[in-house]
């Protein structure tokens, strides 16, 4: 089968991010280091580009994920909720080197679940009376005061399952599902790094988590660091 | 003798109610959690966890399975996971009923300031506004007062604010307190601390 639609499967990290460009718009999946495409996230850096606008949750922990994007200079705006111990985003926002955006993490999620969903804007109330108001249209519905959200589009999606078929249709693994769905609902072009690559029919379609309509193309990366951020345990009784 | 953190955990977990849905929210929060009789509620993290366990015993520990605080923990037997935009749908669609938060500053009309201190490291927002403006119910769990001593149970907060008009009950190691627009209410005091002491260490009156 061929058209956008058609096979999917690329061979190598650096085939699917072949369409990158300068001055694009990532929208990168994962919950700090958790859930994270790790070859395209590498692949991006060799692939050489730059000035880029980064949208995902923390932007990369304790040096690893998108905290290399951000050692190589290759990022000119985070649009994220939250930067904790992430001290490479830390020093170079107060250098100035590269802009943040902080928004809250349901107004993140919404703004792409929107994009993804064709709305433009939204009503939420999150941020009402705060700074996250500034610049913002308030109206107050049935006696209660929202701000006017926008919908946030990405060129391109990084999006990492634990399964993929042929279309993209995706499985996601216990809390790795985070962000995913909703990138790859809102770019132009979602490529998808899955750990494991099965035939189609291979996923259930009452089990399929994102279905391959929003994934264009699909790579198979068998082998994952999946690094612990916060490893925390109990003894055995 | 003032509250323990242990104490206030233990204080906090009876404010639940059986069969309800929380959000505990990272640091002192957590320790709630040690303190709710096995079943008694479903906990909900918002990075995409409902029926959130304990931290896994030693080698069960899986990197993809982790709450908002980014620590591993176990899913229950009835829970559940989602994408983010469905985790907040929960929290801003009033379905969560209730989030523990630690608080920098609360006021004496349930504002709350808990993710920045002016002119410092700013560490990020994360789904503080979203749980405090869209939880049924917001306690806080907090110190009573800075290091410096400085009061962070005030009149009117002058950190950068969380959500306005939310919080319904304070739990600090002084004692239990609800704001109620021109005062804190004194719901009970620790073990030893007079009513003075606690006015004298809160920025409002005591009610």
């Amino acid at each position: 089968m061929t058209g956008k639609h058609g096979n999917k499967v690329v061979p190598s990290v650096q085939e699917a991010l072949a369409p990158l460009r300068d001055g694009m718009t990532i929208l990168v999946g994962g919950f700090g280091l958790s859930g994270n495409a790790e070859a395209l996230i590498r692949g991006v850096v060799e692939r050489g580009v730059g000035d880029l606008t980064l949208v995902s949750n923390n932007a990369g922990n304790l040096g690893k994920g998108l905290a290399t994007w951000l050692k190589a200079g290759i990022i000119r705006k985070v649009i994220c909720s939250y930067i904790g111990a992430n001290e490479d985003l830390h020093t170079r926002m107060a250098s100035g080197e590269v802009e943040v955006e902080i928004t809250p993490q349901g107004t993140l999620s919404e703004r792409m679940r929107a994009a993804g969903a064709g709305i433009p804007a939204f009503y939420t109330p999150t941020g009402v009376g705060t700074v996250v108001e500034q610049g913002k249209e308030v109206k107050e519905i049935d006696g209660r005061r929202y701000l006017l959200e926008r919908a946030l589009h990405g060129d391109v999606a990084l999006v990492r399952a634990a399964v993929s078929d042929r279309f993209g249709n995706l499985r996601f693994w216990r809390t790795a599902r985070n962000f995913n769905p909703v990138m790859a609902s809102a770019a132009k072009l979602t490529i998808a790094e899955c750990d494991k690559l099965v035939d189609n029919g291979g996923i259930d379609p009452d089990d399929v988590h994102c279905a391959g309509i929003f994934v264009h193309r699909v790579v198979h990366v068998p082998e994952h660091e999946n690094a612990f951020e916060y490893k925390t345990t109990r003894k055995r009784p | 003798m003032t509250f323990s953190t242990e104490d206030m955990a233990r204080r906090a977990a009876r404010e639940i109610p059986a069969g309800s849905i929380v959000n505990l929210g990272i640091g002192l929060p957590t320790q709630v959690a040690d303190y709710l009789p096995e079943g008694h509620a479903w906990l909900h993290s918002e990075n995409g966890l409902l029926g959130m366990g304990p931290f896994p015993y030693e080698g069960d520990e899986d990197p993809n399975l982790i709450n908002a605080g980014k620590q591993t923990v176990t899913v229950l037997p009835g829970g559940s996971t989602f994408d983010s935009a469905t985790s907040f749908a929960m929290i801003r669609g009033g379905h969560v009923d209730m989030a523990i938060l630690g608080a920098m500053q609360v006021s004496c009309g349930g504002d709350l300031a808990n993710w920045a201190v002016p002119n410092g490291k700013v560490m990020g927002i994360g789904g503080a506004m979203d749980l405090a403006s869209g939880a049924r119910r917001v306690i806080a769990m907090m110190q009573h007062t800075t290091k410096k001593g400085e009061f962070k149970l005030v009149q009117r907060c002058d950190y950068p604010l969380t959500a306005t008009r939310v919080v319904s009950l304070v739990i600090t190691e002084l004692g239990v307190f609800e704001p109620t627009g021109h005062g804190f209410r004194v719901i009970e005091l620790a073990p030893g601390i007079t009513r003075e002491k606690a006015e004298a260490a809160t920025g409002a009156p005591l009610t």
